[in-house]
């Protein structure tokens, strides 16, 4: 099951719902990973939206590459890395008409990332249609050397640029789209509780 | 928001803190529309605004005392002058026939310090302003703002005639690529489905004209897929008469009979009840009274509480809306 139930927590924390097809002109979808699950539900329930639709994905392994592309959508691509459809996902949006209605879903850092894309096109986030799916590795940004580490799985986690053991909070910048890591042990250097798995 | 401007000498009232002026010119643009300037009369600067911003213009007629809204037309970087410019209503509740008959130049008033309640998005890529007759006043003010700052902007006004089209001359003369008139006599309307086809992303829309356009605007973008983030609208409502009926005010412990021709809001100022109230005019939700006991009808008339509180009949906006029936409570 690609599906998880965050609990609840402080307001700086995202929060993601369920992929809802909207009333628009066109559409652009950007997934990643299990996010295509969510966009074959969407378009299971509205299939006419596909002749409308630019579907972005990155499949971080997964196999779901051929079911999208049977849903017919206007136009398809496939990036090997959320690095690689950077600027195909700006060049869709510096084009793009109000009237688009833009989905994401997937990993958290594709959600944080892709919706500040969006944002920088001067649309407003709240008009986003989100929904979380697969892994709950988070994006961070270390608040001390201001590093960003992808994937970040466990907590306390050790900084990948500067060292730090950093507790990964919820506190979240939607401007860096990335959580904030702040050293764990600054009182009393080396006492670290030991890490655990996210969510676990 | 209660606390009076230290060099006030103006009533202790309970909205936007005050400013004692002097009208320094009234020029009258057409049959319908005049515009009054006015100065401070200690002689200092105003405050600054942003476009969009209104004024509430007190209006002492004989034993009477009105409070309306205006927008702010001036530029907002003038901070020796502020503008508004005022349509002339024959049915209207007299607001605008006081200023249009009674106000001379030299006369001294008290106005609002600015509040605003249809402010720019300044996340936007583009402004595209909708305005139809004297709904053009706040976009006066945000043009100026955006012209200053390099703003990208589209103005579409839509008036009844030539001769009723106040400001159209300076706006096509000083914008002309910018600024779309059209006139009703000339069968010339909006086109607004194509207008809003095909607009850039991070386009941000605003209206400000009657109820009619405000809700053709709103509903023909909700229908072409507008994010309601990006859909700004302001109206002012005046407070409709309506029949006469009392109110007691728990706190205060006093009764006050609500004529037929004034406003819930104003009845309690009327007995010196201090009530909060920013727009007077339904959208601010600054004077939202809970009701401790009711007995009748609401005629709820705001733009504030949402439908299920309205019908709950727990609250009441007393700028604007109305009660009918036995009896009626307020937290006040
Ligand atoms: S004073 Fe603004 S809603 Fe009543």
């Amino acid at each position: 099951m690609s599906t998880f139930n965050f609990p609840e927590s402080i307001r700086s924390r995202p929060v993601y719902g369920t992929l809802q097809a909207q009333v628009g002109k066109s559409h652009l979808m950007i997934a990643d990973a299990h996010g295509a699950e969510a966009v074959l539900e969407m378009a299971a329930k509205e299939p006419a939206m596909m002749a409308q639709s630019h579907i972005i994905y990155i499949p971080k392994g997964m196999q779901f590459g051929l079911q999208i592309q049977a849903l017919k959508p206007a136009q398809y691509y496939e990036g090997p890395s959320y690095a690689a459809a950077v600027s195909r996902i700006k060049r869709v949006l510096s084009d793009a008409a109000m009237g688009l209605q833009i989905y994401l879903s997937g990993t958290e850092g594709l959600i944080g990332q892709a919706q500040y894309e969006v944002m920088q096109a001067g649309f407003d986030y709240t008009a986003i249609q989100t929904e979380h799916r697969g892994s709950v590795a988070r994006r961070m940004q270390c608040v001390h050397c201001k590093g960003i580490t992808e994937d970040v799985m466990i907590d306390p986690f050790q900084c990948s640029h500067c060292g730090l053991n950093l507790f990964v909070r919820d506190h979240y910048s939607r401007r860096l789209a990335a959580f904030q890591g702040v050293c764990i042990d600054a009182e009393e250097p080396g006492n670290v509780p030991p890490s655990v798995e996210l969510y676990s | 928001m209660n606390v009076p401007a230290p060099n006030s000498t103006a009533p202790k009232l309970t909205g936007a803190e005050k400013i004692d002026v002097t009208i320094t010119a009234i020029v009258p643009l057409n049959d319908l529309v005049t515009r009054f300037e006015f100065k401070r009369s200690d002689g200092s600067l105003f405050p600054t605004f942003s476009g969009g911003a209104h004024t509430v213009v007190e209006m002492q007629d004989g034993d009477r005392k009105r409070l309306n809204p205006y927008s702010l037309m001036s530029d907002p970087a003038n901070r020796e002058t502020f503008a508004i410019s005022v349509r002339r209503d024959d049915e209207g509740r007299g607001g605008s026939l006081f200023m249009h008959n009674k106000v001379k130049i030299g006369d001294p008033m008290v106005i609002s310090y600015p509040v605003n309640l249809f402010s720019l998005d300044l996340r936007a890529r583009k402004h595209l302003f909708i305005a139809g007759g004297i709904g053009i006043t706040p976009f006066l003010a945000q043009i100026k703002q955006l012209v200053r700052t390099n703003g990208n902007w589209e103005l579409h006004y839509s008036c009844r005639n030539a001769s009723l089209g106040s400001y159209v001359d300076e706006l096509t003369q000083k914008y002309p690529h910018s600024v779309h008139i059209h006139y009703d006599d000339e069968k010339d309307f909006i086109d607004l489905e194509n207008l809003l086809h095909g607009q850039p992303i991070g386009t941000h829309l605003y209206v400000c004209g009657p109820k009619g356009m405000i809700e053709w605007v709103r509903s023909t973008a909700g229908a072409a897929g507008w994010p309601t983030a990006h859909i700004h609208y302001e109206e002012f409502l005046a407070p409709k008469p309506g029949k006469p009926f009392a109110v007691r005010l728990a706190k205060s412990g006093v009764t006050v009979k609500v004529g037929a021709h004034e406003s819930l809001l104003e009845a309690i100022e009327r007995l010196g009840v201090e009530a909060p109230y920013l727009c007077r005019g339904g959208a601010c939700g600054q004077c939202e009274t809970d009701v401790i006991e009711s007995d009748g009808a609401f005629m709820h008339r705001d733009h504030w509480l949402e439908d299920e509180e309205k019908a709950l009949g727990v609250k009441i906006m007393p700028c604007v809306s109305r009660f009918e029936g036995k009896t009626l409570v307020l937290d006040r």
